[in-house]
């Protein structure tokens, strides 16, 4: 089962592409990390996702078949958006019994023993809490939904390394507990490896990588050796991305074990998640998609 | 196999059975109960006011002896009606000019900010990210808040008509006169009505709040305007009289709305404001006529006659109902073009 199907999926403002093209499945249980740029769309695959807004073209569905933004889909879905929205006027009491109300499906007492854990009491305005504070409330709004799918835009831009590790353990545990399927965006990815087990990668509105993590690292490796080399070790590998160090060279190459014995003076390593992230970050043009498991496009 | 089953069934659930419409009533009381409660303290003072005033007259009415004087039309009672009419008359206009504002007042500043401040703060992202999805987020508000306003403007209107009714009664207005006409019966709620459906709608439009308020407040002023100044008159066909301008002033039957008037001389060409005015002063040089329709006789004996296209005051209530009427109609559609609206732009 595919908890998220993008087929043909793209958006348009006003004339530019916000996203375009953009076909994926990731199945059910999966923690993804979407990255890409700042303006890679980012957000705009997520708000597709949630339904908050319409695709131009092609479709987006949700917990197996259901159309993003539909009751069934609203129901089953949990969402965090960007810089964590809350009603900043109401208790964190308040928010609870609003968020509640909103919802046929809401675990009270899971809100409030997060909330006791976290130190937050219900009695506490909003507009008093620190960012990081209103992140883990708006989390805790999510979760106590009892969702099947977590979609988290940029959770973690206003937390200190400290509750980033904290927000991270939490949304794994419920991803552990309760069989909750995660995709998050987010910049910062060393807190991303410890986590997710399939990747999407956007590049201008485009989908640039897109797979199990553990596949695409096993398709992908780096190569150490001359930098006067490069050149033709590119004529031989499917190379991804060059970087120059020296009169070393380090290259991100599209090719796992069958590549055969690596050309005499290079030494072969396994890529690192990030690595290979940063590889495709700085080559716009370069493209990786091994079919995902489950993918029934 | 469950896999598969599992959201199905979850699916069909939630189809069947949805976030119920008491508790979605109760956030929208919950996140609007500041701007309903100011409305309800200002609607409540105006009505104090008007009731204190309202007495106030009454009790003067009386001791002019005006209540019990029949003909209104004697010389005794007009030189009364006189007296009372410069003591009372302009408190009244007072209380006119602010029940003229309070629609836009009370339902421009609860429906500009409904969806506005949700769009310009981004907690839509929060509300309609929920289970119960944003059409009925939206409904619930949109009928809790206007059903709540029109009750309120409502409640106000049937205690202006009170007020007001002795200065009808005297014939100092007619009862489908601009702004009298706007304060009473259910033209009143109507007004206010559209003033929320007209902010709700600039509001999910404009996106922010405070222009969204403004936008709202011009677009029903100007709509006002249109209603009082052009389309109102034309509900039903005037017609047409000749004689005296106020053949029902005092028979209890009302004053009729008067669009034009005009004077025919002699020879049944229209008569110049320059003749009229001629006549008018040679009239009061010979000492004058104690009262209107002695004038109007002496006028008619020179062989001027006075013409003049109105509205009799016994169509009140037909043009209540069509102005009523459509200004509901217009909510709605504004209440249904909101819906689409934030069903289709949302981030």
């Amino acid at each position: 089962m595919n908890i998220i199907e993008a087929r043909g999926l793209g958006k348009r403002y006003r004339g530019t592409w916000a996203l375009r093209d953009c076909t994926f499945a990731l199945p059910a249980g999966s923690v993804t990390a979407l990255v890409g740029h700042n303006g890679a769309g980012k957000s705009t695959l997520l708000n597709l996702l949630t339904g908050l807004i319409e695709p131009t073209e092609g479709t987006a569905t949700v917990l197996a078949g259901e159309p993003a933004g539909s009751p069934a889909a609203l129901d089953a879905v949990g969402y965090v958006a960007q810089e964590a929205p809350l009603y900043q006027n109401l208790t964190v009491g308040e928010t609870l019994r609003v968020i509640a109300s909103l919802n046929r499906r809401w675990d009270q007492r899971r809100a409030e023993a997060r909330l006791a854990e976290l130190g937050i009491p219900l009695s506490r305005r909003v507009r008093r809490m620190s960012g990081g504070q209103q992140a883990q409330l708006a989390l805790t709004l999510a979760l106590a939904r009892r969702p099947r799918l977590l979609i988290l835009d940029e959770p973690l831009a206003m937390l200190d390394p400290l509750a980033r590790f904290d927000f991270m353990d939490t949304v794994m545990s419920a991803a552990s507990q309760d069989g909750l399927s995660v995709i998050l965006s987010s910049h910062v990815l060393a807190e991303l490896e410890r986590v997710t087990d399939h990747l999407i990668l956007l590049s201008r509105g485009r989908l640039q990588v897109a797979g199990n993590v553990r596949t695409l690292l096993a398709g992908h490796r780096v190569y150490t050796g001359p930098a006067g080399q490069a050149a033709e070790l590119a004529g031989r590998l499917p190379v991804v991305h060059v970087r120059g160090d020296g009169d070393r060279a380090r290259v991100l190459v599209a090719s796992g074990e069958e590549a055969g014995e690596p050309p005499d003076g290079w030494r072969r390593e396994a890529a690192s998640l990030e690595e290979m992230v940063l590889g495709y970050l700085r080559e716009p043009g370069a493209a990786a998609y091994p079919a995902p498991e489950e993918v029934t496009i | 196999m469950t896999a598969m089953t599992a959201p199905a069934a979850g699916a069909a659930a939630s189809r069947a059975r949805p976030v119920p419409w008491r508790t979605l009533a109760w956030v929208s009381w919950r996140q609007h109960r500041l701007a309903l409660g100011a409305v309800a303290a200002l609607l409540a003072g105006v009505c104090a006011w008007m009731l204190v005033s309202g007495l106030q007259m009454r009790s003067a009415l009386a001791s002019f002896g005006l209540d019990s004087c029949t003909p209104l039309t004697a010389s005794s009672c007009t030189t009364q009606e006189t007296v009372f009419i410069n003591d009372y008359y302009p408190g009244a206009q007072v209380v006119i000019g602010v029940l003229t504002v309070l629609p836009v007042l009370t339902g421009a500043l609860t429906g500009g900010p409904m969806v506005a401040r949700e769009l310009e703060t981004g907690t839509f992202r929060l509300a309609w990210t929920q289970g119960c999805g944003r059409t009925r987020w939206l409904l619930a508000r949109l009928v809790l808040a206007g059903v709540l306003l029109a009750a309120g403007a409502a409640a106000v209107s049937a205690v202006f008509s009170w007020y007001y009714q002795p200065m009808l009664r005297l014939g100092q207005d007619s009862p489908l006169a601009p702004q009298v006409f706007d304060l009473r019966g259910v033209v009143f709620a109507g007004w206010t009505l559209a003033a929320f459906a007209i902010g709700v709608c600039a509001g999910a439009l404009i996106r922010r709040t405070i222009p969204a308020v403004v936008t709202a407040a011009a677009a029903w002023s100007a709509l006002l305007a249109l209603a009082v100044f052009w389309l109102r008159s034309h509900y039903q066909a005037a017609l047409t009289g000749v004689g005296l301008v106020n053949p029902a002033s005092g028979t209890g039957q009302g004053t009729p709305w008067i669009l034009t008037q005009w004077w025919i001389q002699p020879g049944g060409a229209p008569a110049s404001q320059a003749e009229i005015a001629a006549l008018s002063s040679r009239l009061r040089q010979a000492g004058g006529l104690p009262t209107p329709q002695a004038v109007q006789q002496w006028f008619a004996e020179q062989g001027y006659l006075k013409y003049y296209t109105y509205q009799p005051a016994g169509r009140f209530w037909h043009f209540q109902l069509i102005e009523g009427g459509w200004l509901l109609a217009l909510s709605v559609l504004l209440g249904a073009a909101t819906i689409w609206l934030i069903r289709r732009r949302a981030a």
